[in-house]
């Protein structure tokens, strides 16, 4: 499995609003996070939503802190895991 | 969760059916009398789910809880883990997320109500009921405050939004007082919600 | 307001109000519904799949989203992916229902 991302690598989820069927929270796109781990290689269900189990993706799971996803928390130290798959991410320079 | 196996609700002595009841009827006996699929099928389902329930999951607690090695392969593989056990989580994909005395975790699934149902049964009302999906990703404290639940300042909540392929379950920190105890013992303290992460495991006392 | 769509199902973050934490036991057909989705799953390949379910579910519209209960919404979607899979046909479907109320007025 040919992963682009390694756990710890900085990652933004795309800033992206497209129609059909999407596993990426809309609370979360633009946001930027952290790899915590590759969870393997699964069928991309934007095209399984539709009948075709032919594109597989690598999923992630990405900690955000809740700060950077909702502009303030209930504590800074509080974050929420989020599993994204693979054309969602680019690395967060 | 009922311990009654008996379907406790059966069509044959209950009002007439509703649009969606009759729906359901409908679809089973037709794909039955297309050989599409047998209704034997899934009658098997039913029962595979209601031999499924929290105490699956408590089973898993308790020995993560009495061992050490255990545990790391739970973190490291949780379906994996599950097999030792003999337990056939068949198909899920478990992620298991441990609570300790700086990190509290709890699982919601915002777009839809994903659950690890082959570990803990059917979810409970509330966890797919939309005031749960939208407020546990932005304010979780209030969320677990509600269900009595106070996460100290020091510990930090960890949220995990059950969104593809992976299922989720806390693993609780095992209460103190409970030196020497039996794993069976243990396992009863080991509550549906508290692998959620909505409450702690019980503890001793409350047996 | 948000600027792009958004679909009614994708709750997270969304004001809401007090959660109700009643327990509530599965009725038989609900049940049903449940093991039917599983039991289709098992069939090589699936002939619905869960992304599937929940795509159907997506565009069931937000008023019928917010009305129906939760396996009300996934017998719906199941319908709507054997419809246009052609396992199933409208006809076919009507013709069962009626047979099925016939069935119960006995």
């Amino acid at each position: 499995m040919s992963a682009r991302f390694a756990p710890g690598d900085r990652v933004r989820v795309r800033e992206w609003f497209p129609p059909g069927h999407i596993r990426t929270p809309y609370y979360v796109r633009g946001k930027r996070g952290e790899i915590e781990r590759i969870c393997g290689r699964f069928n991309n269900p934007e095209r399984l939503a539709y009948g075709r189990a032919d594109d597989p993706k690598v999923l992630y799971r990405v900690r955000f802190a809740q700060t950077e996803v909702w502009g303030r928390a209930e504590r800074p130290s509080d974050t929420i895991d989020i599993e994204i798959y693979e054309h969602w991410l680019e690395p967060d320079k | 969760m009922s311990d009654d196996h008996d379907h406790p609700h059966h069509p044959e002595h209950h009002l007439p059916s509703s649009y969606h009841e009759k729906l359901t009827a409908a679809v089973i006996e037709l794909l039955a009398e297309k050989n599409v699929l047998p209704s034997e099928k899934v009658t098997a389902a039913i029962d595979i789910m209601d031999s499924r329930g929290p105490n699956l999951g408590a089973k898993v607690v308790a020995r993560a809880w009495v061992d050490p090695e255990f545990k790391k392969r739970l973190s490291a593989d949780g379906t994996k883990a599950c097999a030792e056990l003999g337990i056939d989580v068949g198909s899920l994909k478990l992620v298991v997320v441990e609570n300790t005395p700086q990190a509290h975790n709890v699982i919601v699934c915002t777009l839809c109500s994903c659950y690890p149902k082959m570990l803990l049964g059917i979810p409970p009302a509330w966890y797919k009921s939309k005031a749960y999906r939208s407020r546990t990703a932005r304010e979780p404290r209030k969320v677990l405050h509600e269900f009595g639940l106070h996460v100290n300042d020091g510990v930090a909540v960890r949220v995990h939004d059950s969104t593809a392929d992976m299922r989720y379950l806390v693993l609780p920190m095992r209460p103190s007082g409970t030196e020497g105890w039996s794993e069976d013992k243990l396992a009863e303290l080991v509550t549906r919600d508290s692998m959620i992460g909505v409450a702690q495991a019980n503890e001793p006392i409350a047996i | 307001m948000d600027s792009h769509p958004r679909g009614m199902h994708d709750l997270g973050g969304e004001p809401a109000g007090e959660i109700d934490r009643a327990e509530h036991q599965n009725d038989f057909w609900e049940q049903r519904v449940d093991a039917l989705m599983r039991a289709l799953g098992t069939l090589d390949p699936p002939l619905v799949r869960t992304d599937e379910l929940r795509r159907a579910i997506e565009g069931i519209g937000a008023d019928a989203y917010d009305s129906m209960s939760y396996y009300e919404r996934w017998i719906a979607a199941i319908t709507e992916v054997l419809l246009e899979k052609g396992v199933i046909s409208v006809n076919e479907l009507s013709g069962k229902i009626a047979e099925i109320e016939k069935r119960e007025a006995e």
